[in-house]
């Protein structure tokens, strides 16, 4: 990552961000909404590179999102940046436990359990009437630096706190991803013997990353819960791993910024599909899906990549 | 990281920004659509998914029939004016399967990106409360119609928010009141609910209410299987091992159908006479396949068990025609909405001389107020007048073999007031407290 793409980013989030007040709000509240999505496939690109295929992120969404919700509720806990913060170490925190079993398993195996996981955190909400079971329960609107901005303010100060959010979760994964650590994913997805013939632990690396992909989760979760202000036992059902899944498909592991951009166009086809076909518009999704996987498989990203390859191509040979 | 010619990224982090750039551009001129005379009005209900079928459908047809007839101002007496005071209704449907993330979204989108002025919607307690907050913050004008949580006016005051749909507490003091009447010394009684929040909540009230009408009944068996287990072998056979005269259950759909027929196989309903709580909305589906004698509920007066007046006959009779199915019990909390809306709007416009209100006016006009439904007299009676309270109705199921027709026979109508707590108490320390002030006569 040069000084110069990072300038480049922050100058474009910066665009975005002082565009904010000229934007209609529904549709801030909406790419707020995407960019949480984005910071958890942000993480399970991370997964993905190394062959990892989760279907249980959403145990990490679910954690950070509750996180949020509970501090407010039986802590008092308002500041938005705290709460993110909380959520983080929750994630982080529940990834690093459960990951001791999940680093042990890969493909199908590693994707089963840790969807099993996250049903069990589903199960016990649903189950826990005083966490509102199914109807889940409300969070307090956050506090920023002591300000407390409400109507149109606090949608754009979420916005801005969103943004923020993808600019960290920019850098600090494609700083993970050209490191060494990152770059040995596609040797673990390839040959994970080789990479313990390097005297690298395979299990240990796995475990790492599974930690990374879940703070970002947690963050995720964190700023959906705030940007919904509610929270439910569907962010840890497996169908919202499955979104997660399909963004993943949709933007590919091939990019960092496609995450985002991936779950932007995700929110954006699901409300113009909503509008358009009430009645079918998960026909519109999967039909999405399906081209998605026919003509660019490798994902959004995938098409960046591939242009940037053949203009430096000389340059790399 | 691949190495990569500065140019090239530049070209391709502008073609991105513009892409952004544009987005908000399209939107601007989306919204600039003039928002002259016609009232638009957000329908959110399940339109795909297991609720759409009993709920979600029906409602939505009663919106559709009930808007078509207000505007062609064919509704009979005293709503035979045209639309919301003269003003015609554009209905946008919407569906409410999905997240409640989703469901916040589109909530935005219809009062943010579609000017909807005015929301009529959701079924689901929990997309109830997800939104109400954010229709607060918006300032939009909502009206919930089926959702059954006492949770949404209880938890804080609303502003913006009202549903003239009773909640669900009355279903169950209801029963219980029922239960009682029609056995009198009670011992034990059991209970089969989904675990999850409608479920869980039916039985702790029910239970209550038992423990304040007949306190020497004990709880059997509180059983709670997961939601569309659709298979309940293991459930049956504990409910056969036990005393209960009476099962409580606020099934639905699916897990309601088959738990019907599994249960009727096994010979339960010989033992124990079963309370569906909302079985209304599987009468005609199942028809003989519901024992005689099962209790039955519909979430309010409606359905067969409605009253004979000519606003009911009008409407059974334009559902009926219209889609050759008569209306169930959700088809009745969408139109009494939506009367509800028209009322508070029509009492706004009469304050002002005819003319259109501003939504502050209607939301003025809506709190408090009593009007009439198709099938019970709605006062906004408590939530700080935002919450409806009405008459309900229990009976018996009968099938007539005669005239191959389901039936409910033994109907009992409790007022308003017997089943609902009073303005200053929420429901679960009303029933705790034993249900003081209840006037039953």
């Amino acid at each position: 990552m040069t000084g110069l793409r990072i300038l480049l980013g922050a100058a474009i989030l910066g665009g975005l961000g002082a565009a904010a007040p000229f934007t209609p709000l529904w549709l801030i509240s909406l790419v707020t909404l995407a960019m949480s999505t984005g910071l958890v496939v942000c993480g399970l690109i991370i997964l993905w590179r190394g062959g990892l295929v989760p279907f249980g992120q959403a145990l990490f969404f679910a954690t950070g999102a509750y996180t949020v919700a509970l501090s407010g509720r039986w802590f008092g806990v308002t500041d938005a940046f705290l709460l993110i913060a909380l959520a983080v170490i929750m994630a982080v925190l529940v990834a690093f436990v459960v990951g001791f079993l999940l680093a042990q398993y890969r493909e199908i195996f590693f994707a089963m359990l840790s969807l099993a996981l996250s049903m069990i955190l589903y199960g016990v909400l649903v189950k826990s009437e005083t966490l509102g079971s199914t109807d889940g329960i409300n969070v307090a609107q956050a506090s920023f630096f002591g300000m407390m901005p409400r109507g149109p303010g606090y949608t754009f100060a979420l916005f801005w706190l969103a943004l923020g959010m993808v600019f960290a979760a920019w850098v600090g994964v494609s700083a993970y991803l050209g490191s060494v650590a990152g770059q040995l994913a596609g040797a673990i997805r390839d040959n994970e013997i080789r990479v313990e013939y390097l005297g690298i632990s395979v299990t240990r690396l796995v475990h790492l990353k599974l930690t990374i992909s879940a703070a970002l989760a947690g963050a995720g979760g964190a700023l959906a819960a705030l940007s919904i202000s509610h929270v439910d036992p569907q962010m840890a059902y497996w169908t919202t791993s499955g979104g997660f899944v399909f963004v993943t498909i949709l933007a590919g592991a091939a990019s960092v910024p496609a995450a985002f951009l991936g779950a932007l166009l995700f929110e954006i086809v699901r409300t113009i599909a909503v509008a358009l076909l009430p009645g079918g518009w998960q026909l519109i999704l999967g039909s999405v899906l399906l081209l998605t996987i026919l003509f660019v498989p490798e994902g959004l990203g995938s098409l960046m990549i591939r242009k940037r390859v053949t203009v430096s191509g000389r340059e790399a040979a | 990281m691949q190495r990569t010619s500065p140019r090239a990224c530049l070209a391709r982090k502008v073609s991105a920004a513009l892409l952004f750039a544009a987005l908000p551009i399209a939107a601007v001129a989306q919204t600039a659509a003039p928002a002259a005379a016609p009232v638009n009005l957000g329908i959110v209900s399940f339109l795909t998914g297991p609720a759409a079928g009993p709920f979600g459908i029906p409602g939505r047809n009663s919106a559709e029939i009930m808007i078509e007839m207000l505007n062609a101002g064919k509704v009979p007496a005293p709503y035979a004016t045209v639309g919301l005071a003269g003003a015609k209704i554009t209905p946008k449907y919407v569906d409410e399967a999905g997240s409640t993330a989703n469901q916040v979204t589109e909530f935005r989108n219809l009062v943010q990106r579609d000017g909807m002025n005015a929301i009529v919607g959701y079924i689901s307690s929990g997309n109830c409360l997800a939104v109400a907050p954010v229709a607060e913050e918006l300032k939009a004008l909502t009206v919930f119609w089926d959702c059954g949580t006492p949770r949404i006016f209880e938890e804080r005051p609303l502003k913006y928010v009202f549903r003239a749909t009773p909640h669900a507490t009355m279903d169950n003091v209801a029963a219980a009141r029922y239960v009682l009447k029609k056995f009198p010394d009670l011992a034990s009684f059991s209970g089969i609910n989904q675990n999850y929040a409608w479920g869980q909540d039916s039985w702790r009230d029910f239970v209550a209410a038992m423990k304040a009408l007949a306190p020497k009944a004990t709880v059997d068996k509180e059983l709670l299987p997961k939601l569309f287990a659709g298979e309940f072998g293991a459930e049956i056979s504990a409910l056969l091992t036990t005393n209960s005269k009476v099962v409580h259950s606020s099934f639905w759909n699916g897990d309601l159908e088959s738990f019907i027929v599994q249960s009727s196989a096994r010979g339960l309903p010989a033992r124990s006479t079963m309370v569906y709580t909302a079985g209304e909305t599987a009468m005609f589906r199942l028809g003989a396949k519901i024992p005689d004698g099962t209790i039955i509920g519909a979430r309010g007066p409606h359905g067969v068990m409605a009253p004979d007046t000519p606003l009911n006959k009008w409407f059974r009779q334009v559902y009926e025609d219209r889609f050759a199915t008569a209306p169930t019990y959700p088809a009745y909390h969408m139109a009494q909405s939506i009367l509800g809306l028209k009322s508070a709007w029509e009492k706004a416009a009469a304050a002002k001389g005819g003319q259109q209100p501003a939504i502050d006016d209607v939301i003025k006009a809506f709190e408090g107020l009593e009007f009439e439904g198709p099938s019970a007299r709605i006062r906004m009676a408590i939530g700080n007048g935002h919450q409806g309270i009405a008459d309900i109705a229990y009976g018996s199921f009968r099938f007539n073999k005669a005239e191959n027709k389901a039936e409910i026979v033994d109907i009992v109508r409790y007022p308003a007031e017997c089943v609902n707590p009073p303005a200053n108490m929420t429901s679960t320390a009303w029933l705790e407290a034993g249900m003081p002030g209840a006037k039953c006569n």
